[in-house]
């Protein structure tokens, strides 16, 4: 492999991880907070896309400023997140906080079959496509490669706002601090006075919202068709297990592996490309069962 | 309860009673009811592992290696004996379930089912991938095997693995049940209750815990093996993650804490899906969905804790009747 | 046992047909359809039921086939294949149905084809590409109502061969599942056999359902081959396209892509000309030889009414499967003196049946595999559509590009040489003529 070709995949490696991050961070925070493995995760990345794409094709169509789809793509990120997380959160969730983890599991897999259906309801089968963003913001061209600008430049740059501002968001901010207090010691938190359930609801919208956005960037660059979320879910299960439950740069490392691991495989050993994410999991798993970032759990007497 | 326990076995052998006579009445349920009763048995491994409060979000691995490997060995013997090909499908998986359930039990609970997980899409990634050797997504075809070196044909075939599976369904809950009240099954929900008392005692959690991965491990191969048979076709779907889910899902709506509920789960599931996919085929998921809902919401315990709060309820108005 | 359930069936039998030795006529001619409702496979899954519905309705009005209404019982081949196998026991023993279309899933059909020929019920394989099920068994009762993918195959490699006979190299980038793996095998075969010259340089097999191919368009840039095969469909197609589209990959290789009729409306402009496209047969919503019949014309209109997008493949092979039920029907009825046939007369007159959907007719060999033409074309843009169509459209034979009755496909493409590619019988068409 010579040095252009491992910089074309380590650029392609990068606009990959940088997606794969925004919908894992949000799984892992949710995780840290409530302890609960959200496996309807997946279908906000799912709405998330088919919401921005529907917008995008809205605003095509009405001729509208074309530069309108970016705040369009936020747009239906914030609303898929902040409806559907409220009232998923409120309805469902808020039920089963004292419940069993398998329980509140399943819980999540009752929702995230429920929201499979609902797609094919509103969205129909046919894949949907809006690639406006994509042609707006041009080519660049690296050693006689083009890519597109969204996916080298615009998506890795959003990703890594997305990380400092959450790191500044948890560090900085009253709502961030009782967010980690929570995350690190819920009992204690509550004991001190914390109203668990406002945190709760901040968190899951917040996470929600994060796999929408995921969603509503991913679909410039790809199919919106049935079965999206399924596939995605795994992936972040694989990102946040691998990063360690609840850790958020951690999640961007994690990321990272899994998006250079695989676009390197498409050179060196294209077999292996599908089989990368788990057989890192496994691998970290294995060594560190708490993940590569994981605090180790005490144990109760 | 004592008392009850008479009542429980009738009714649980009126109902096995019940589903024996079914394929007279209904021949076409015949099929439907060998899988119900196969996925109850992969169900009962997952309930197994309930009791250590472990939940696995890989087991339909197993379900998958019994099937893949009975497949093969069939293959290799052009159709096989039918108990050559379920013994090699739960060795197979007995074997997988000692080499990986030495690594996972060391871990807990989200661990625990994050690194099933890991190894389930592994072995679902290969799968698909080594398509000159499994087929790839279309999978492979299942010969049928003979019986005792007897050829069958598929009525005879399908009426025969009907009944047998019934039967071990019915021998396997027992012995299920006896493992569960056995000093090893009561160390297995100690490792949820308390698992550092019971080191303090003296057992290895890890141990026990490992005994119980690779029973589920057996029960699960089983399983997939009599699906594999029956279907006739192996593909990895059947070792996909939502499958994993699917097996979880009908431990707890049959009831976690009951070797009865993982059947009666698995038939009641089946029923529903069957109907579900037959009468509103866009929404079956979604009526799936809104099933598990209220299980976990209103009926925790599941179906069994729904019959045994009835049975509570009918014996208390016969007992205030004068 | 055995005796029980005989008696049952003898009981029912004679309630059912009463005495007499001639069946009575049904009520209705019930046919299960296994197609994909749910899942990615619904692209096609989708459009073929509806043309399905749209087809019998217009069935019906006019009184049904023989005088019997057909009702059609759907089953999702998206919740897997245990449901579908149990599903199709439970409409043949209970439902009753007279006739099964299964499936569009290779994988199915491979479940599904010995289980037919045990339970003793006509089925039509009705989409389903794998070369394998007659290759391997003798089949009464099942039979494939259009080509599978060897045809498709050697018909594009064909075409490949004429429109540009200088290339070099060849990349591929199929779905890493059986589709994938065996339509390269039969295009790599056949090749090597017509062109032996031709330097393969990159084998990809993304993931199925890939969300994104960046890397694998950033390897071809560098690569640069002069052809890059892909036999993807659905949302797998679209996306490669599209990222390759982004990025200037279409001008620089020419794309060969056997299933991109199902994808040319979807796709808009992001299809630049010069592009080779296949249709799984001769499907093709303008049709050359019957865009000017006032019936094809109506139905194409009537179903882009009811979904907003014209038919693709899938709804053609329906219109196939459909056809050959009504052509079978009729012939055992004549056969059977006007009288409505025994299902066994039914399964009889298929023998050597010629019936013909949307496409041109399709006939069924000795070995139960239909003869179905195969259209491919060039991409070009013109005014009256926002989104690529054919032109250069070649119809191939289909009796010079099937396998031989009782060949293997693979051994048979080995046994090919280049004079080959001069000895099919063509019918050339343009899009303006």
């Amino acid at each position: 492999m010579t040095p252009q070709l491992a910089l074309l995949a380590t650029l392609d490696g990068i606009a990959y991880a940088a997606l794969v991050f925004m919908v894992a961070v949000g799984l892992t925070m949710i995780f840290g907070v409530m302890r609960i493995l959200n496996v309807a995760h997946g279908s906000f990345y799912a709405i998330g896309a088919y919401s921005a794409a529907s917008i995008v094709l809205g605003l095509t169509a009405a001729g509208m400023n074309p530069w309108l789809v970016f705040p369009g793509l936020l747009l239906a990120a914030v609303g898929v997140g902040a409806v559907l997380g409220t009232l998923i959160e409120r309805l469902l969730l808020t039920r089963i906080y004292t419940k069993e983890p398998v329980l509140q599991l399943l819980v999540t897999f009752a929702v995230f079959m429920i929201l499979e259906d609902v797609q094919r309801l509103v969205w129909g089968v046919r894949p949907y496509f809006a690639a406006e963003p994509v042609y707006l913001l041009g080519n660049v061209q690296v050693v006689g490669i083009f890519y597109t600008a969204y996916q080298l430049i615009l998506l890795p740059t959003v990703a890594l706002l997305v990380l400092v501002g959450l790191r500044l968001f948890l560090r900085r901010t009253l709502s961030g601090r009782l967010i980690v207090a929570v995350t690190e010691d819920r009992e204690m938190a509550t004991a001190l006075g914390i109203n668990a359930g406002r945190v709760f609801l901040l968190t899951f919208v917040l996470g929600s919202t994060l796999a929408a956005l995921g969603g509503a960037l991913a679909s410039p660059t790809t199919s919106l068709v049935p079965g999206i979320g399924a596939d995605m879910i795994v992936l972040s299960f694989a990102v946040v297990a691998i990063a360690g439950l609840g850790q958020v740069e951690g999640a961007a490392i994690a990321a990272l592996m899994i998006g250079l691991g695989r676009s390197f495989a498409v050179y060196v050993m294209p077999e292996l490309e599908v089989v990368v994410p788990y057989l890192v999991m496994v691998i970290v798993l294995l060594i560190r069962p708490e993940g590569l970032f994981g605090v180790v759990e005490r144990r109760r007497i | 309860m004592t008392q009850l326990s008479w009542l429980h076995r009738t009714v649980i052998l009126a109902l096995a009673l019940g589903v024996a006579v079914m394929p007279t009445l209904y021949p076409w349920s015949q099929v439907l009811l060998t899988l119900a009763l196969a996925k109850g048995l992969a169900v009962l491994g997952v309930v197994v592992l309930l009791q250590a409060g472990q939940v696995s979000f890989g087991h339909a691995m197993f379900v998958a290696i019994g099937a893949y490997s009975a497949t093969f060995l069939g293959r290799a013997l052009g159709g096989g004996d039918l108990v050559v090909v379920l013994l090699g499908g739960v060795l197979t998986s007995v074997a997988f379930g000692l080499v990986i359930g030495v690594f996972v039990v060391r871990y807990r609970y989200i661990f625990f089912g994050m690194l099933n997980l890991a190894f389930s899409m592994v072995l679902f990634s290969l799968l698909e991938k080594f398509f000159h050797i499994t087929g790839g997504s279309d999978g492979l075809r299942v010969l049928r095997p003979t019986l005792f070196g007897q050829s069958l044909d598929r009525a005879t075939f399908e009426g025969i693995l009907f009944y047998l599976t019934l039967a071990l369904a019915l021998g396997l809950g027992w012995l299920v049940h006896r493992y569960l009240q056995s000093p090893l099954g009561q160390a297995l929900s100690a490792v949820k209750s308390n698992e550092t008392r019971l080191e303090y005692l003296g057992v290895s959690a890890r141990h026990v815990l490992l005994v119980g991965y690779v029973v589920s491990a057996a029960l699960c191969g089983l399983g997939g093996v009599i699906i594999g048979l029956v279907q006739g076709l192996v593909t990895p779907e059947l070792g996909y993650w939502v499958r994993s889910g699917e097996l979880v899902f009908i431990a707890i709506l049959g009831g976690a804490s009951n070797v009865t509920g993982a059947f009666a789960g698995a038939l009641v599931f089946e029923v529903v899906r069957t109907y579900a996919a037959a009468f509103a085929a866009n929404i079956w998921q979604m009526i799936l969905g809104g099933v598990l809902l209220l299980i976990v919401l209103f009926a925790p315990g599941g179906l069994i804790a729904l019959y045994g709060n009835s049975v509570k309820k009918l014996f208390a108005r016969t007992r205030t009747e004068p | 046992m055995k005796t029980w359930r005989a008696a049952i069936a003898a009981l029912a039998t004679a309630s059912l047909f009463g005495t007499a030795a001639a069946a009575e006529k049904p009520s209705e001619l019930r046919v299960g359809v296994t197609t994909f409702l749910s899942g990615p496979a619904s692209v096609f899954g989708e459009p073929a039921r509806v043309g399905a519905e749209m087809m019998v309705r217009e069935i019906n009005e006019r009184g049904g086939i023989g005088g019997v209404p057909v009702r059609l019982i759907f089953v999702d081949e998206g919740a897997g294949g245990e449901h579908v196998v149990s599903e199709f026991r439970r409409l043949v023993e209970q439902e009753n149905v007279d006739v099964m279309f299964a499936s569009i899933s290779s994988g199915n059909c491979n479940a599904v084809a010995p289980l037919a020929e045990d339970l003793g019920v006509l089925n039509f394989m009705w989409d389903c590409g794998t070369q394998r099920i007659f290759e391997e068994d003798d089949y009464r009762y099942v039979f494939r109502t259009q080509a599978h993918a060897t045809p498709e195959m050697l018909a594009t490699l064909l075409y490949l061969l004429k429109a540009k006979p200088d290339f070099q190299t060849i990349a591929v980038v199929n779905q890493d599942y059986a589709w994938g793996r065996d339509s390269w095998d039969i295009f790599s075969t056949a090749l090597r056999a017509l062109k032996p010259d031709v330097r393969v340089v990159a084998e990809l097999f993304p993931r199925f359902g890939a969300p994104d191919y960046s890397t694998e368009v950033t390897r071809l840039a560098a690569l640069r081959p002069d052809v890059i095969l892909s036999t993807s469909w659905g949302g797998d197609l679209d996306t490669f396209i599209r990222q390759a589209a982004q990025r200037g990959l279409l001008q620089q290789s020419t794309f060969v892509l056997p299933l991109a009729e199902s994808s040319l409306e979807r796709l808009g402009r992001s299809l630049p000309p010069g592009h080779i496209i296949g249709a799984r047969g001769d499907h093709y919503f303008l049709h050359p030889e019957f865009r000017d019949d006032p019936d094809f014309q109506g139905f194409m209109e009537a179903f882009r009414a009811e979904t907003g997008a014209y038919p693709i493949y899938p709804v053609f092979h329906m219109s196939q499967a459909i056809a050959a039920l009504e052509a079978a029907y009729l012939r055992a009825i004549e056969a059977n003196g006007g009288a409505w046939p025994e299902r066994s007369q039914v399964v009889d007159a298929m023998a050597g049946l010629t019936f013909q959907g949307l496409g041109r007719p399709v006939t069924i060999r000795e070995d139960n595999q239909g003869l179905e033409a195969q259209l491919i074309g060039m991409t070009i843009h013109v005014d009256e559509f926002p989104f690529a169509v054919l032109d250069d459209m070649v119809i191939y034979d289909p009796r010079d590009i099937t396998t031989p009755v009782g060949m293997n496909s693979i051994e048979w493409l080995r046994s090919l040489t280049p004079d080959f590619v001069d000895s099919v019988r063509i019918d050339r068409f343009s899009h303006a003529q």
